[in-house]
């Protein structure tokens, strides 16, 4: 589904702050894979992230999503096939719209935004039927402004609002960095069943190992730009949590 | 009477551009004055193509193209050369005064006696009550537009972009040239109040824009302060206040004249009233926590 062909991405290059941010990752990432990627701080996990969304373009290599070659493609470019979840839950939701308004520019995703208007009865019952399914009451509250909810209401709402329109790939960026526990299991345990639901192939970054424990099919552990260990669906069911404490110890 | 009238239909005129620094300001969250130089240059149009004896269907296109041309590079300025936003509005706004001044090719133009958007339908004898009811028209025909553009999809992107550039561009779409539109849209309905303005005083004067971007300013805050207060999340609504702090705004400075304060001292008193205005609900915030 995603495959990284000798990417390099160097920021800064030939300057004294000059980053080799990810130095020659070769990745094959299969149609429904539900990748963890884990490692410290400064390993280029989100740079990896971001050049599959096409936010950061690599400085060599190529990288093709559906067998076909998206490596000069911006991220604006690649969201017919991508939807994402951003760290910050303000980055994945625009605070000043409504839930519905939010809802309705998801569902249009994958096409241009026309001059006609989107937002009619059905499309409001489709987004309340939709929302309902969360458990969190938020469906009566489709015309409040995202603003108003919390951190954790907004995650489960960016992460519904990414299988609104017709959706290949998930990437997960530490969507539970900035949520309390309680609400960091709710959107979790959200994606684990949309990734099921829609046979999603996703990317999940996350510095809990716990998650990387739980969720997931295969994991990598970068380090300086490169993948260090990557363990596949068998092999991970064999993986023990303490397995992973270690990698980093 | 007759005096506030005058400053009501001023008001009118001036909502165009209040509704311009609306989607540069509010909605794209972008500090544009182009404004001054845009306002002008759509008077300059105007007066030019009224003294040569064009169509008067033709001129209100034109000066929409010419202030959408001079956003648009203040918009190409600002996202594909990656220039502050304050900076190529300056840019552009200083060249303009070059452009305009080569357009009209002297400092004033005259449009006493000539046709005018304000003569084309008679509707009362009274040349003022028949200015309202076309400026009217004319406001309420531009705020149908903008409302419902903003309502649309294209215009929930629009608003998206000015509020999560991160969200929007993960939802497709190419923000750069959405604020290339946007700064166009809002400098060519600054553009439109050049037009309305030049016809209803008489004249075009190459000074006539300066410092009328707080005009614009001013009647957006006012607008938003209104909004913050109802908490009022309606784009029609909003829309509503935005033309009614053109007209409040362009009151307050006529009662300032009225109350006899000199004239010379009106850019100081409009100064000090936006910071009033802008620094109310701060105040306001401050005593009841």
């Amino acid at each position: 589904m995603i495959t990284f062909s000798n990417i390099h991405k160097t920021y800064n290059p030939g300057k004294p702050n000059q980053v080799n941010a990810v130095n020659g990752i070769t990745l094959d990432i299969k149609d429904q894979e539900f990748l963890v990627i884990v490692g410290s701080n400064g390993s280029g996990k989100t740079t990896l992230l971001d050049m599959v969304a096409g936010s950061v373009l690599p400085t060599s290599g190529s990288i093709t999503i559906d067998g076909g070659d998206v490596t000069r493609l911006r991220d604006y470019q690649r969201s017919k096939w991508i939807a994402r979840v951003f760290q910050n839950p303000l980055s994945g939701t625009a605070s000043e719209l409504s839930i519905l308004d939010n809802f309705r520019l998801a569902a249009i995703r994958t096409r241009s935004k026309g001059l006609g208007i989107g937002i009619n009865d059905t499309f409001k019952n489709q987004v309340k039927e939709k929302i309902s399914t969360l458990g969190l009451g938020l469906e009566n509250k489709i015309y409040q402004q995202m603003g108003t909810l919390s951190g954790g209401q907004r995650q489960a709402l960016t992460l519904l609002m990414s299988v609104m329109d017709s959706c290949k790939v998930l990437l997960l960026d530490e969507p539970t960095a900035a949520l309390d526990p309680r609400s960091a299991d709710v959107v979790m345990r959200t994606a684990d069943e949309l990734i099921r639901d829609y046979r999603l192939t996703s990317i999940l970054i996350t510095h809990n190992l716990k998650d990387a424990f739980t969720y997931g099919n295969r994991i990598i552990l970068m380090g300086e730009g490169q993948v260090k260990k990557d363990i596949s669906a068998d092999d991970k069911k064999n993986l023990k949590q303490a397995d992973l404490f270690d990698w980093f110890s | 009477m007759d005096f506030y009238l005058t400053a009501l239909l001023q008001g009118l005129c001036f909502s165009a551009l209040a509704l311009g620094i609306f989607i540069s300001m509010k909605i794209f969250n972008i500090p544009d004055i182009t404004t001054d130089g845009s306002y002008t240059l759509g008077a300059v149009v105007t007066a030019t193509m009224i003294t040569h004896n064009q169509h008067s269907y033709l001129v209100l296109p034109a000066v929409v193209l010419a202030g959408g041309v001079a956003g648009g590079l203040t918009g190409i300025i600002h996202t594909k050369l990656k220039i502050n936003a304050l900076l190529a509005g300056i840019l552009v706004m200083t060249a303009l005064y070059s452009v305009n001044l080569s357009i009209m090719g002297t400092s004033n133009i005259p449009l006493n006696g000539l046709p005018s958007v304000f003569t084309l339908v008679q509707i009362s004898d009274n040349l003022n009550h028949n200015t309202f009811w076309i400026v009217i028209f004319f406001v309420l025909v531009v705020a149908a537009i903008i409302g419902y553009l903003l309502k649309s999809d294209f215009g929930l992107a629009m608003r998206a972009t000015g509020n999560s550039e991160s969200m929007i561009r993960a939802l497709g779409v190419d923000t750069d040239r959405m604020k290339i539109i946007g700064l166009s849209l809002a400098n060519a309905l600054t553009a439109v109040s050049g037009y309305l303005i030049s016809q209803y005083q008489g004249f075009t004067d190459i000074s006539m824009g300066i410092g009328i971007v707080i005009a614009g300013l001013g009647s957006v805050i006012i607008a938003e302060t209104l909004i913050n207060w109802f908490r009022i999340t309606s784009v029609w609504l909003s829309l509503g206040l935005v033309l009614l702090g053109a007209i409040i705004f362009q009151m307050v400075l006529a009662i300032t004249l009225d109350i006899g304060v000199d004239p010379n001292l009106l850019k100081l008193v409009t100064a000090g009233f936006v910071l009033v205005i802008v620094s109310l609900p701060r105040l306001n915030f401050r005593r009841t926590s």
